[in-house]
């Protein structure tokens, strides 16, 4: 019996087989209880303090070709920069002052209809440090993490329009999911009549979409889409997007319509992040316990 | 310096421990580069060879478990799934460690002939898994097999040339 047996001058630990088996098993659990489960995250932020630094550097020669692009900047074309954003000023400051007489308006009509306020919400800058290396994903990843106290379902936005939703947060990044990412929604309102609906990321680069709207409903090209708040995690009233086209086909229930993100998704390189949004009442019991999900369409 | 392989095999020298490290700390840092667009479908994963190249050459040192170690950090820094990478390449090595002596007795252009097959393997358990989890698959990034594959020679002779020169310190050159 114990012929058959090879014998090993050195022991070498187990046999490749054996570790491939092993580690292959350990691969496909670890895969599992991430995609089902979520349990991992703790792991990875820990992780994610050896890998960092190498991320960073790796980002470097980047930055510094911008460096010196900035640096080589004419001065023609700073003055030319400079007067326009002198005019936009001027612009932005008469709108300001409406704005904020608008704002006090406001507050006193509210403050008369008993409603609750629309909470003043906190921002803070952000900047982008890389891009998900998928083309597939529409994730980015941003230089405030939990040290700023940023914490996973905060909104960002840029000055224009909502950008993302951060969904995971490391020690010193957080990663943000664009609102064109595949499937992503978000809630949003016609702005010129009010309908409710939903947006959808398209998974490209820059589109979204409206899903099951009835081919009568009443939607233009180059309606405003902002946020309707009703989800209790977009802020409302922020534009989210623009209809860019319509097709009504009778053929079909719904018309489709592509939009257009308001922000620049995929161009700047500084976000706000939003924090402080008052958090929406309570599901009331029972209804929570018939918890029954109506489509409600307007028509 | 001629490039000389299996025929003396003398020439040889232990690779440091500190090499083998910086080299795949450095893949990892070649594999983060800000890569977009086409340049991203085209490029090489850095890790993987480096990975192959050791478990190839010293399979006493780099094994299954290091690669799979290193596997996890790679799903740190692309934040995919945890042992998406570390599955990959956990068959990778098993490939270079299980190969390492045929791989040896050939020369570089049937080497990579050889090793492109391990590449596409590797290539096709990550998209396996990309498949089953977002249910479509990521054909572009298979040009990134054909390019690690034509990496492949260069990098031999790179690393051979370094782990020469480590071992000449000292000696003096005419």
């Amino acid at each position: 019996m114990d012929s058959t047996q090879s014998f090993q001058f050195f022991n070498r630990g187990p046999s490749p087989a054996v570790r491939l088996v092993f580690f292959a098993v350990l691969s496909l659990l670890l895969l599992f209880v991430d995609a089902r489960y979520r349990y991992l995250e703790s792991t990875r932020s820990a992780l994610s303090v050896l890998v960092s630094p190498i991320q960073r550097l790796a980002t470097l020669p980047g930055v510094l070709w911008q460096q010196a692009g900035d640096f080589f900047a004419t001065q023609r074309s700073l003055a030319d920069e400079n007067k326009s954003l002198h005019q936009r000023h001027q612009q932005d400051a008469a709108r300001l002052s409406q704005f904020q007489a608008l704002q006090q308006e406001n507050l006193q009509l509210r403050k008369l209809l008993a409603l609750p306020q629309r909470g003043e919400f906190a921002a803070q800058p952000a900047e982008i440090v890389y891009a998900e290396r998928d083309v597939f994903k529409r994730k980015i990843l941003i230089n405030k993490g939990a040290d700023a106290n940023v914490q996973a379902g905060q909104v960002a936005m840029d000055d224009s329009g909502i950008v993302g939703q951060v969904t995971r947060v490391y020690p010193w990044l957080s990663e943000v999911t664009l609102i064109t990412e595949k499937d992503h929604a978000v809630p949003v309102q016609v702005l010129r009549n009010g309908l409710r609906t939903v947006v959808f990321g398209a998974g490209d680069t820059s589109r979204l979409s409206l899903r099951y709207m009835p081919v009568s409903s009443d939607i233009q090209g180059g309606d405003v889409l902002v946020t309707s708040g009703i989800d209790g995690v977009y802020p409302p009233g922020i534009p989210v997007a623009r209809v860019e086209k319509i097709e009504r086909d009778a053929a079909y229930p719904f018309a489709r319509v592509a939009c257009l993100p308001v922000a620049g998704v995929d161009r700047h390189r500084h976000l706000l992040i939003l924090s402080g949004l008052p958090r929406p009442p309570e599901r009331p019991a029972e209804e929570r316990a018939a918890h029954n999900p109506k489509q409600k369409q307007k028509k | 310096m001629p490039y000389r392989d299996h025929d003396n095999p003398e020439i040889q020298r232990p690779a440091s421990n500190t090499f083998i490290v910086s080299s795949v700390l450095a893949a990892l840092f070649l594999n983060g580069l800000p890569w977009e667009g086409v340049w991203l479908m085209l490029r090489p994963d850095f890790v993987a060879l480096v990975l192959l190249y050791w478990c190839m050459h010293k399979p006493l040192r780099v094994g299954i478990g290091l690669s799979w170690a290193v596997g996890i950090l790679a799903d740190v820094a692309d934040a995919s799934l945890f042992g998406q990478h570390a599955l990959a390449y956990t068959l990778l090595a098993f490939g270079g460690v299980v190969l390492h002596r045929r791989l040896q007795m050939f020369d570089l252009r049937h080497q990579t002939i050889q090793v492109f097959g391990i590449f596409v393997l590797t290539y096709v358990v990550y998209a396996l898994v990309h498949w089953q989890v977002n249910n479509y698959v990521m054909w572009p990034y298979f040009l990134g097999c054909l390019t690690s594959t034509l990496l492949w020679a260069p990098l031999s002779i790179l690393f051979q040339a370094m782990r020469q020169m480590r071992a000449d310190q000292g000696i003096v050159n005419d």
